[in-house]
């Protein structure tokens, strides 16, 4: 047993970030260092004819200027996508090779074409000024509804499609279509969503011409993937001479995941100025340059027979890529979506066919829950609506289309296994948490006061921890999927702990702390996490999809088994007696049997001080594991969202949400709390405020917090959140992972609850006031 | 020109150009980096800090406006092993993950705790208007300023 | 932000005369507006002069039915205000409604209403309640002062030095906020003088604020709140974005005007 584990144990990094010692991107400088300012395309798609340098490079202050065409004769390499997804006619999807500086073309508004470094930060921004680009404006495609009519983006890229992609039985959809007795059809948009971590991205990037290594510090959530990526595709150092680090990190959301144009060029001219470089994103840089979210356009058919069963579900998706494929652009509509869209339900027949498009806008990439916000969105709207068709009780019509729990492992017709799960028992401790019963005369106060209330389900499943390396592998990624975990036991007994993940606010210092120092029995303050240095951490491939926990936190476990191991058979040896003959509790070796006792510390010590030890075995007390697992994990869980409208205004307030979600076994309540708060708080800024919106010349419209609507705190009401616990079947913790949830169940939720309060069948998300206005007046 | 403040108690001095911010003095010539930027348009409240006893964005106040004034940063409230409870608070209840934007949180609704009003979830939702978290939901915010308001009366 | 003599003078004769002799010269109130504009090099002026040292400009009074605030003083000193509270309550509840809590700590009415945002609130008072702007060389009414986006009847160089609101009977403000920036999409202020006397004044909607006649003169025969309904109203020259269209900003000002009246008799 694990006495760490389940314990609320409050966080060891909050000490550091109350009191201002934090220590992110930004507040690192270095001696000597340059500041780097971009110039951006103000254009949505226009050819470069022109960059005259001769302005900026004589700007006061200035001290390098560089451009795309610098960079290509240095032999920079195009940003790779690391997920190859092949169309249903066997080709490999359309690449549109994206240079770090644009050298001949520039594809979405705020495109970087030259990096300026000035001495000071004025200094740069007043060489940006002093460049002169001509460019020659071309007709730009910005809108996805018509983007595959419109003007082609890219040379050979023919209807701005990179693939259509398909994945599911079609003919079986087909015949259960033929057979049905009902059929709810839905078409929608998931909308844009800008990810805003409040930290913009930002990077200090060193050249040591002794070593002639490059030391990157940048706000990455996965360090050793971008050392890979910038190393084996864009050719800016080779591996072992490129150092990244990611300290304490603002916020990531998925948005810091990718390898970006931005430290790509910073970290070349600081090699090639012999001088610190540094950068940090201003935020309406961050509007137009950090990779976008969602931007889907659906239709939806579902197919009932008489008894409310599902017979078949038949998607078609069209999903914004933007200009390029960014990092993971190609897996999130895809594999990340298409395979999640069984849902909790035993839907016989599944079929989704996906055209992955170009636009001139901001690349698109994962943003919390990845592709399964819009799986689930589909999902839990036409559920909801096909209920509301026949007149049956939404929770009902789920209830009875729910997977058993004896039939895991359960295998959907999108090809993953689910291992384990109890739906029923979440939705129900969701409507007894929610006071469902109590709805119908909260509805009626609510009409009372000229208010219409409304409540809506989500009943969400997600593929998690990602996963297994060769499964991935096969279906088109380009790097493993697994985790590395090392421990380091020092002499004294304490224990550093390094992890290929990555911590941005997810409280890994303390939850890994509490998984080791619980294995080990000894006090959490005994045990260090290191993370975000690819100098200090062997490998790994970082924070993102809820894998950080049922992944890095599985090799963990892997990796203190062993030493725990080597433990016996050291103090075996010291205590005489067979290792097998000795107990390892609560930090304690004990000779079964005897008296005889060794704690952990004492082992520790033995191991280093190796005077009298087992024959054959190495000193030292020290080990590590790459994980891999054998299936992703499926959390899953119930929310229920309910509403009150302003008819007269079309306000939606979310008056009450209650999450009750299946994570496995849960090693922190509070943090995983913590994190069923956040999603759910960005669900609902997706369903009721969000929207990143281009105009048709592909300017960003809501290129600031003046006009991106983020979620305040007196836009949310507090949230009742529980969970319910089937642990995950293959991994040693037992864990799913909680990062995304909240962000993948809520919106349907919110929208189902809003249509349920005004009585119509569909609302376009975000459900701003005029929206809702003009359904009502529509109604 | 120079400008003369006072930093979390102590007299400072700096060299700064005209336009000059208030938080790129902080950040730069005085090293106070627990105050942080969100964004160039005055909203997100990444950079409160306290201006002669008001909860104030430092990155919309030019240096040159704070001459003779005083200002409060995190890095004055209180220090590990005597947190100031609103910072106990914060880390009782987990009211925040990756910590960006709670310097400016706790500054920001410092003010609201020593506002002497009578404090309920209405009004601390209310009175943090000026403050984005993207991490938390506010759920634990909300729980910590009304703790640490409990705390202080 | 671009470069610029900063000037903090101690007078305003010297604050005028600073800003008369620079060639491109603004004068620096709360800078809620102000600085981020530099920010974005929306604006490069030559010279800020700042009013913060002006301690004459800042406060409020009230005497003679009049309550005059001075041009410095921040929208969280109005809305704390107990005169201000006393004597029109619903002036010191828009000043508690502006921006965020930070903002309302440094913005002033005077930087507000020499502005001229068509978003902001204060406009929408001092319409309703017929101010006067008096400024360093003389008295503006508030209804020859917004004369359109961003532009008053101020000169180049005019400072405001206070403004006076003439105390109704009653009076409320609505505000639609936008979600994002928290400005009005639409604001509705009504003040009642008695003796039939109503007068309405709209924010958020147009290219400034202005008045609505027809409402006032429907209020005028009887204060119902349901002439809000059916005053006419023509958006045709509404502020069209995002938030909302101009048709859905002429249903806000109803719905805020409505409100407005309703908690007057409420």
């Amino acid at each position: 047993m694990n006495a760490m584990i389940g314990q609320p144990v409050r966080r060891r990094e909050d000490v550091r970030f109350i009191t201002g010692r934090g220590r992110y991107t930004d507040d690192i400088s270095l001696a000597g260092q340059g500041y780097a300012a971009f110039a951006r395309s103000p254009y949505a798609r226009a050819r470069i004819v022109s960059i005259d340098t001769t302005g900026a490079k004589t700007t006061p202050g200035v001290v390098g200027v560089f451009t795309g065409a610098d960079l290509t004769a240095a032999g920079i390499g195009a940003l790779p996508c690391g997920w190859l997804v092949k169309s249903t006619d066997g080709s490999d999807m359309k690449v549109a090779p994206r240079p770090p500086l644009a050298a001949t073309q520039v594809n979405f508004v705020g495109e970087p074409y030259a990096i300026v470094v000035g001495e000071t930060l004025a200094a740069a921004r007043a060489g940006v000024d002093a460049l002169e680009a001509d460019f020659e404006e071309l007709e730009a495609s910005a809108n996805l509804a018509s983007a595959m009519e419109g003007v082609q983006i890219h040379d050979g890229i023919e209807r701005n499609l990179s693939f259509h992609w398909a994945l599911g039985d079609a003919a079986a959809v087909d015949a259960a279509f033929a057979r049905a007795k009902h059929l709810t059809t839905l078409t929608f948009a998931n909308n844009r969503l800008i990810p805003n971590a409040i930290e913009p991205r930002a990077c200090v990037a060193a050249y040591d011409a002794a070593s002639d290594e490059i030391t990157l510090y940048t706000t990455s959530q996965n360090p050793h993937l971008e050392r890979l990526i910038l190393a084996a595709f864009v050719g800016l150092a080779p591996e072992h001479k490129l150092r990244v680090v990611s300290p304490d990190v603002g916020g990531g959301f998925g948005s810091k995941i990718f390898v970006y144009p931005e430290e790509t060029a910073a970290a070349w001219a600081a090699r090639a100025l012999n001088r610190p470089v540094k950068w940090t994103a201003e935020r309406s840089e961050s509007f137009l340059s950090d990779a976008h979210g969602r931007d889907h356009l659906t239709t939806a058919e579902l197919a009932l027979d008489d008894a409310g069963t599902f017979l078949g579900l038949r998607v078609r998706t069209r999903a914004n890529l933007g200009a390029y494929l960014s990092t993971f652009g190609s897996s999130v509509p895809t594999y990340l979506y298409g395979t999640l869209l069984a849902g909790q339900y035993c839907t016989p027949a599944i079929h989704v066919e996906v055209d992955g498009v170009y636009t001139n806008t901001a690349p698109v990439d994962a943003y919390r829950g990845a592709g399964r916000p819009e799986a689930t969105y589909v999902i839990e709207r036409i559920v909801e609506t096909a209920a509301r068709e026949l007149g049956v009780d939404p929770a009902e019509l789920r209830r009875r289309n729910f997977i058993q729990p004896d039939q895991f492992p359960y295998e959907t017709p999108v090809a993953l296994v689910y291992d384990t799960g109890d739906y029923q028992q979440s939705l129900e401790r969701a409507q007894k948490l929610a006071d469902v019963a109590g709805f119908p005369a909260r509805r009626a106060a609510a009409a009372a006061k000229g208010l219409r209330r409304g409540l809506g389900y989500s009943c969400y499943i997600e593929a998690c921890g990602l996963a297994p390396s060769q499964l991935a592998i096969s279906l088109g990624a380009g790097v493993g999927l697994y985790e590395s975990g090392e421990i380091r036991v020092n002499p004294t007994g304490s224990v550093t702990v390094f992890t290929g993940s990555h911590s941005h606010g997810q409280g890994h210092e303390t939850t890994f702390a509490q998984v080791v120092a619980g294995k080990f029995g000894i006090p959490i303050e005994q045990v260090e996490v290191v993370h975000g240095d690819t100098g200090r951490v062997e490998f790994g491939l970082g924070t993102y999809g809820s894998r950080s926990l049922a992944v890095g936190g599985s090799a963990l476990v892997k990796s203190a088994d062993k030493i725990i191991e080597k433990g016996r058979r050291i103090s075996g040896h010291l205590m005489e007696t067979a290792p097998d003959q000795v107990d390892f509790e609560d930090g304690v070796y004990k000779a079964r049997g005897t008296n005889r006792r060794m704690t952990f510390g004492e082992v520790a010590l033995a191991a280093y001080v190796p005077a009298n030890f087992p024959e054959g075995l190495e000193p030292g007390l020290s080990e590590k594991t790459f994980y891999d697992p054998k299936n992703f994990t499926y959390p899953a869980g119930a929310h229920i969202a309910e509403v009150e409208v302003d008819p007269e205004t079309g306000v939606v307030k979310v008056v009450a949400f209650t999450a009750v979600d299946d994570f496995g076994t849960v090693i922190n309540p509070m943090i995983v709390e913590g994190q069923v708060h956040g999603g759910v708080a960005q669900g609902i800024g997706q369903a009721l405020l969000e929207l990143g919106a281009y105009d048709e010349s592909g300017q960003l419209v809501t290129g600031s917090f003046m006009d991106y609507a983020m979620p305040r705190a007196d836009d949310l009401p507090s949230f009742s959140v529980d969970t319910t616990v089937t642990p995950c079947t293959h991994n040693p913790l037992g864990a799913k992972g909680c990062g995304e949830a909240g962000a993948i169940g809520a919106p349907a939720a919110v929208m189902n609850a809003v249509t349920d309060a005004l009585g119509v069948k569909d609302v376009a998300m975000p459900a701003s006031p005029e929206r809702v206005w003009r359904a009502l007046r529509g109604a | 020109m120079k400008v003369s403040i006072t930093v979390n108690g102590a007299p400072r001095e700096a060299e700064v150009a005209p336009n000059t911010l208030l938080v790129e003095l902080l950040r730069g010539s005085f090293g106070l980096t627990g105050t942080h930027v969100g964004c160039d348009t005055s909203q997100c409240g990444a950079c409160t800090v306290r201006l002669d006893g008001k909860a104030v964005k430092s990155c919309t106040v030019l240096a040159a406006q704070a001459e003779g004034c005083e200002v409060t940063t995190i890095e004055g409230l209180g220090a590990p092993g005597a947190l100031h409870p609103l910072q106990a608070a914060f880390q009782e209840t987990h009211a925040l993950q990756c910590g960006f934007c709670t310097p400016g949180m706790i500054m920001g609704a410092l003010d609201l705790i020593e506002s002497g009003e009578r404090l309920d979830e209405a009004s601390v939702r209310a009175g943090l208007d000026g403050n984005y978290c993207r991490c938390t939901g506010y759920h634990n915010i909300v729980r910590a300023v009304l703790l640490a308001a409990g705390a202080n009366a | 932000m671009q470069d610029f003599a900063y000037h903090r003078p101690r007078s305003i004769a010297d604050a005028v005369s600073l800003r008369r002799s620079a060639a491109d010269g603004s004068y620096l109130a709360g800078g809620m507006t102000l600085i981020p504009t530099l920010k974005q090099r929306l604006a490069a002026p030559s010279d800020l002069v700042d009013l913060g040292a002006l301690g004459e400009l800042a406060g409020v009074r009230l005497e003679s039915g009049m309550m005059t605030i001075g041009a410095m003083t921040r929208h969280a000193v109005v809305a704390a205000s107990q005169d201000a509270r006393r004597a029109i309550p619903a002036l010191a509840a828009l000043a508690g409604q502006i921006g965020d809590a930070q903002v309302r700590n440094r913005g002033t009415i005077g930087g507000s209403v020499a502005n001229s945002d068509p978003a902001a609130d204060y406009p929408a008072a001092v319409i309703a309640l017929g101010a006067t702007i008096r400024t360093d060389r003389r008295e503006i009414a508030a209804d020859g002062y917004f004369r359109g986006l961003f532009e008053t009847a101020l000169e180049p160089g005019e400072l405001i030095r206070e403004i006076a609101f003439p105390v109704p009977a009653r009076a409320a403000y609505r505000k639609f906020r936008h979600p994002a920036s928290r400005y009005a999409v639409a604001g509705v202020f009504v003040a009642d003088f008695g003796g039939s006397r109503v007068r309405v004044g709209v924010t958020g909607a147009g290219p400034c604020a202005f008045r609505w006649s027809a409402l006032e003169h429907a209020l005028s025969s009887a204060l119902d709140p349901a002439a809000a309904n059916g005053a006419p109203l023509d958006h045709g020259r509404f502020n069209s974005d995002l938030a909302a269209s101009a048709e859905f900003r002429a249903q806000l000002v109803r719905v805020m005007a409505k409100r407005a009246l309703e908690s007057l008799s409420g």
